[in-house]
């Protein structure tokens, strides 16, 4: 009897682990989420061909092509700028949502939940304050980028348009940052947005009204932390994420980034 | 008339000569069999050759739909031997004229990828040392009836509050700063020159730089520069009024 149950010889922890493999790459659920050609299907050695099938069977296709310019990737170049501004939008995001669990866009809890979230939360001080200088950094990158970007006359022809989407997507970065400035509600959020919303008040024809739009009132109170907490966690960032794809969407349609000096 | 490339005019002189010395050789043997093309071809074929080429401009299809043999394959050869005739040669430039020049490219992956990857660690890395050493401000509550002095907008708004000190609200905070945007905007549709060298456009850097400075220089006065009641002071005789 005992001859009969040795007759397999026992699989190593190795090869339970290759067969396990195995039959996952092969089941349909791991086949329907990697395109056929993915390297996570087929694996990766360094060939033309499959530095290409990186790109072409990964979602990272919608953001480069396959191949680009030369000069492109030098980071003499671009410095990165433009990258870097959408990385820390992305990362805005992220803390972003984090805070949005602890807050309370009220005048009675706003500041005790900031409060509380730099106390009593676990990496709160910390993600509030990455979100803090990330925004700062993102409208410094971004500021940075356009200069960049003008300097090197990458606005000509036939890149004239993204440059105008690239205007309003520096307006909406400060938009995003200066309504971000009033929900920690204390003294400097409060202040500060009453000295920039009192120049809106100025504007010819419609300027009293859009500031009743804006602040849900005349003056600073209750129904602006709602107002600004609202644009600030979905209305702009929604509008900002559609100029950004229209914005990289352009600059492969025009042919990539600009050429070489 | 198109002029035949040479290299097809010898690769048809071969053909012409191997399909006669092949013809000469089954002659010569006298065993037709041997050969693939059907024996009353090659006799219509040497009947042509002998009496001119009228035969077979008569009919040029009959040797395709030639039967085989034995139950071969059906052969398709014309006189001499051919199995194919030379119609036309389209030269490769009339109908494909490249104009592009070949561009120096390289990869994607790992080429920019692996850059984009390096500068967003380093990006994440300095955020999160700079906010483990520095924290973000949170001062009291919100007070309406409590005005801190001075009253300051967030940096990227100072040069505007600056601009108020000097000009009626509209101009300062309407006009100015919708005409420096608008013109922004409309830069690439003024700015009709082609190059992108900077000794050709010392014109427009140097609207730019000027246009970048003002604003930096007064963000910077109303950053560093401005104490209680907005007043002009020195950062290092009265202090810093100023919070991120």
């Amino acid at each position: 009897m005992a001859s009969t149950i040795e007759e397999k010889p026992r699989l190593t922890l190795k090869e339970r682990a290759a067969k396990l493999g195995e039959s996952l790459q092969g089941s349909q659920a791991w086949n329907s989420i990697f395109r056929p050609g993915s390297i996570f299907r087929k694996g990766y050695t360094d060939s033309p061909r499959n530095r290409s099938y990186v790109i072409m069977n990964s979602v990272l296709y919608h953001l480069h092509p396959v191949k680009v310019k030369r000069h492109a990737v030098k980071v003499s170049y671009t410095l990165c700028l433009g990258g870097l501004s959408f990385f820390l939008f992305i990362l805005l995001t992220v803390t972003g949502i984090f805070l949005m669990f602890f807050y309370r866009p009220t005048a009675a809890n706003a500041w005790q939940d900031i409060q509380s979230l730099q106390t009593s939360v676990t990496f709160g001080l910390m993600v509030r304050n990455m979100h803090r200088w990330g925004a700062h950094l993102m409208v410094l990158s971004v500021f940075l980028h356009m200069a960049r970007v003008f300097y090197h006359g990458a606005y000509k022809a036939p890149r004239e348009f993204n440059w105008v989407v690239g205007v309003i997507l520096l307006t909406l970065t400060l938009l995003l940052s200066f309504t971000g400035y009033l929900l920690p509600w204390d003294q400097l959020a409060l202040w500060a947005v009453a000295v920039g919303t009192n120049m809106m008040g100025y504007s010819p024809v419609i300027g009293s009204q859009v500031r009743f739009v804006l602040l849900g009132g005349v003056e600073i109170g209750a129904e602006t932390l709602l107002r600004w907490y609202v644009l600030h966690v979905l209305l702009f960032p929604f509008v900002t994420v559609i100029f950004l794809a229209i914005h990289f969407w352009r600059v492969r349609k025009d042919g990539g980034i600009s050429g070489p000096l | 008339m198109t002029e035949i490339p040479e290299h097809l005019l010898k690769r048809a002189q071969a053909a012409r000569e191997k399909a006669a010395a092949e013809s000469g050789a089954a002659a010569q043997s006298g065993d037709a069999g041997d050969s693939r093309i059907p024996a009353h071809l090659l006799e219509r074929s040497k009947a042509a050759k002998a009496g001119g080429s009228v035969a077979v401009a008569d009919k040029p299809s009959s040797s395709v739909v030639a039967a085989p043999l034995d139950g071969g394959v059906p052969m398709a050869a014309g006189p001499g031997g051919h199995t194919q005739r030379l119609l036309t040669v389209v030269k490769s430039g009339s109908i494909q004229d490249v104009k592009s020049e070949p561009v120096d490219k390289v990869h994607t992956w790992p080429h920019l990828l692996a850059v984009e990857f390096v500068a967003a660690l380093a990006c994440t890395t300095f955020l999160f040392l700079f906010s483990w050493v520095v924290n973000a401000p949170l001062l009291q509550a919100a007070n309406f009836n409590q005005t801190p002095n001075p009253s300051k907008a967030p940096w990227y708004f100072l040069g505007l509050q600056e601009l108020l000190t000097m000009f009626h609200p509209m101009i300062a905070g309407v006009t100015l700063p919708g005409v420096g945007l608008v013109a922004l905007m409309f830069a690439p549709y003024l700015d009709k020159t082609v190059s992108n060298r900077p000794e050709d456009r010392k014109f427009m850097t140097g609207m730019m730089t000027m246009f970048l400075m003002f604003w930096a220089v007064l963000v910077i006065i109303g950053s560093f520069f401005r104490g209680p009641g907005f007043n002009f002071t020195f950062p290092w005789r009265d202090g810093i009024f100023f919070e991120l």
